[in-house]
């Protein structure tokens, strides 16, 4: 596994506030719902996200997305995780997520951290920070600005697997 | 000692279950609906080789977001659905026969102390039963229909009592509506047991409507102890003895909140936030393009019976169209055969055929932009119901608004 992450960081914000309650419809609306492709997925990450529209457009592989509270909340859908991996999205840290958004996430291999003081950490879009998943702790320029909550023990496995039904085999 | 859902996940684990730790658990009922179905399928395939299917005998699929299907997305999704169900033994009900989490109950395949899940994020409405539900993504899913068994953070459970009884008129949405406002963050991840002369009070029905709205509340599950009522519908549906699992009297909850009901009174969701939860009366004049009456929250037989009482021998206002589905086919034929469907088709409304409906862009249309709509929905998040307004509120408000042609509640309209 790779203990360090790093990246270009998404503040989805605005009016200079993280959002809370992204929902799944904002991230991935639901007249997308038949389309079975990911790379197709990826045109509409945040296109019902007001001011992100063009988010899938503003992206590159690698970025690292910033959200609020409760990210995800909302449906049980698949996409709302699959159209990030598709973008090639490393991690996403947020205030706290929806419950079944944190286990699609997790299933996928897409890592998902939560970190209640990540507003606080003087960060802006644009910025690069690294992870380091043993400890929680996030960096800029080589100091310490915030701390994620550790992941857990099945976390941790699938993530290290790839996902779900590689770690499934391993069992 | 143990809440309702660590004495659920206990029988249904080999893993000791201790609150903040990841445990395997058996699942007794698997299914997937029209929505993520196709995806679950998809997975499979991928992911294995022939033997896709744990036990045939406890997997469904159940299509009732696009029922029938009116985009060629969704009627290709079904059928992908239904050859694999034919392939691998499944049983599907079809677009014919309502919502799945409901169609599981009247099926008695859903019956209390079970654990369940699906590709709908409100299957935890089996709480209104004390079954664990959940509603996941179609990774999950797809693994749980291969192995039967699916992991999970044991949540902590918060237990919420419900204080006094209302002298107003009030129905469960109401409740409901009140609880998403007082429990919006204090749940996030938790589980919920709900306690109180209110609960005590409510029927099935009503069961099904407070505990469907939990999502919205942020919670992962919210239980409410079977009555009489309950338990005499799931034996008769299930044909079978269960156990019925109740909390400890000391059971180690993570806290526990009160909510005064003795005011409780018609409540309505303002577009956008489940959460923005007003009375009724202290709303402007708002008047109203469009009515909903339906979904897993509100489409129960009494919501029916509710709104048709409410219309019998009267118009819905000028320029306002309402419209109804049923949430099951069971509950369209009883309105069929008791003359509701009448009722309110002479008043001026449309009823259509069983399912979701309205909810999620689903055969009964959406809202336009500027369109303001009464829904007895669950969710109005931007966009869910279409590009207008709308409100969330009881069947009882949302009959009087038709009737009216302007947001009101129950005590706007001579009886
Ligand atoms: S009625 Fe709406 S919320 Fe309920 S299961 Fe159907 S789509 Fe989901």
């Amino acid at each position: 596994m790779k203990l360090k992450v790093e990246g270009r960081i998404w503040k989805i914000e605005k009016e200079g506030k993280l959002i809370d309650d992204i929902d799944t419809d904002m991230i991935y609306h639901n007249k997308y719902l038949h389309i079975l492709d990911k790379k197709e997925m990826a045109k509409y990450a945040f296109s019902n996200l007001e001011g992100w529209q063009d988010f899938p457009k503003m992206a590159r592989e690698g970025d690292i997305i910033i959200a609020g509270e409760n990210f995800g909340c909302g449906s049980s859908r698949q996409h709302a995780v699959d159209c990030f991996l598709a973008l090639g999205i490393k991690a996403i840290i947020a205030k706290s997520f929806g419950a079944i958004y944190k286990r699609n996430a997790i299933n996928s291999g897409l890592l998902v951290l939560e970190c209640k003081d990540i507003d606080k950490a003087n960060l802006k879009n644009g910025d690069y920070i690294e992870i380091n998943l043993e400890n929680g702790e996030i960096k800029k320029d080589g100091k310490v600005v915030a701390k994620t909550k550790p992941m857990g023990r099945v976390q941790t496995a699938i993530y290290k697997a790839g996902n779900l039904f590689a770690y499934a085999k391993s069992l | 000692m143990p809440t309702i859902i660590e004495k659920i996940f206990q029988k249904h684990s080999e893993d000791k279950v201790e609150v903040g730790k990841e445990i395997w658990l058996d699942v007794d009922l698997r299914t997937a609906r029209d929505f993520g179905g196709a995806n679950v399928v998809k997975n499979l395939l991928e992911n294995y080789e022939g033997n896709y299917i744990d036990d045939p005998s406890k997997t469904f699929f159940t299509f009732d977001c696009n029922a029938p299907a009116n985009t060629i997305g969704y009627a290709n999704n079904q059928q992908i659905c239904r050859e694999f169900a034919r392939q691998n033994g499944i049983k599907v009900f079809d677009v014919d026969r309502g919502i799945g989490s409901h169609v599981v109950m009247e099926e008695g395949l859903a019956y209390p102390g079970i654990t369940a899940v699906g590709t709908d994020s409100h299957f935890n409405i089996l709480g209104a039963i004390g079954a664990f539900g959940q509603g996941m993504g179609d990774i999950d899913i797809a693994f749980v229909f291969k192995t039967g068994k699916t992991w999970f953070e044991v949540p902590p459970t918060v237990k919420v009592n419900f204080i006094g009884m209302p002298s107003a008129p009030w129905t469960a949405k109401d409740l409901a509506l009140l609880c998403v406002k007082e429990l919006k963050g204090k749940v996030l991840g938790k589980a919920i047991e709900f306690y109180g002369e209110i609960i005590d009070k409510l029927t099935l029905d009503g069961r099904i409507t407070l505990a469907s709205m939990v999502t919205e509340m942020g919670g992962i599950i919210g239980f409410i102890p079977p009555n009489k009522e309950v338990i005499e519908f799931c034996k008769n549906r299930s044909k079978r003895e269960f156990e019925i699992i109740y909390a400890d009297k000391d059971a180690n909850y993570e806290k526990e909140i009160d909510i005064d009901v003795s005011k409780l009174e018609p409540l309505i969701a303002m577009p956008g936030n489940p959460a923005n939860v007003k009375r009724v009366r202290d709303l402007p004049s708002i008047k109203v393009d469009s009515v909903f009456v339906g979904s897993c929250t509100n489409g129960r037989y009494e919501d029916m019976k509710m709104v048709a009482n409410l219309l019998k021998g009267k118009k819905i206002a000028e320029n306002v169209m309402m419209k109804i589905v049923p949430a099951t086919r069971e509950i369209w034929k009883k309105m069929l055969y008791e003359g509701m469907i009448k009722d309110l088709f002479d008043a001026g409304a449309i009823v259509s055929h069983c399912g979701c409906g309205g909810c999620a862009s689903g055969q009964i249309g959406m809202t336009g932009r500027g369109e303001v709509q009464v829904s007895t929905s669950n969710r109005n998040f931007k966009g869910k119901q279409g590009d207008g307004d709308t409100y969330l509120a009881s069947p009882q408000t949302a009959a009087i608004s038709a009737l009216t042609g302007y947001i009101a509640g129950v005590d706007e309209i001579e009886s």
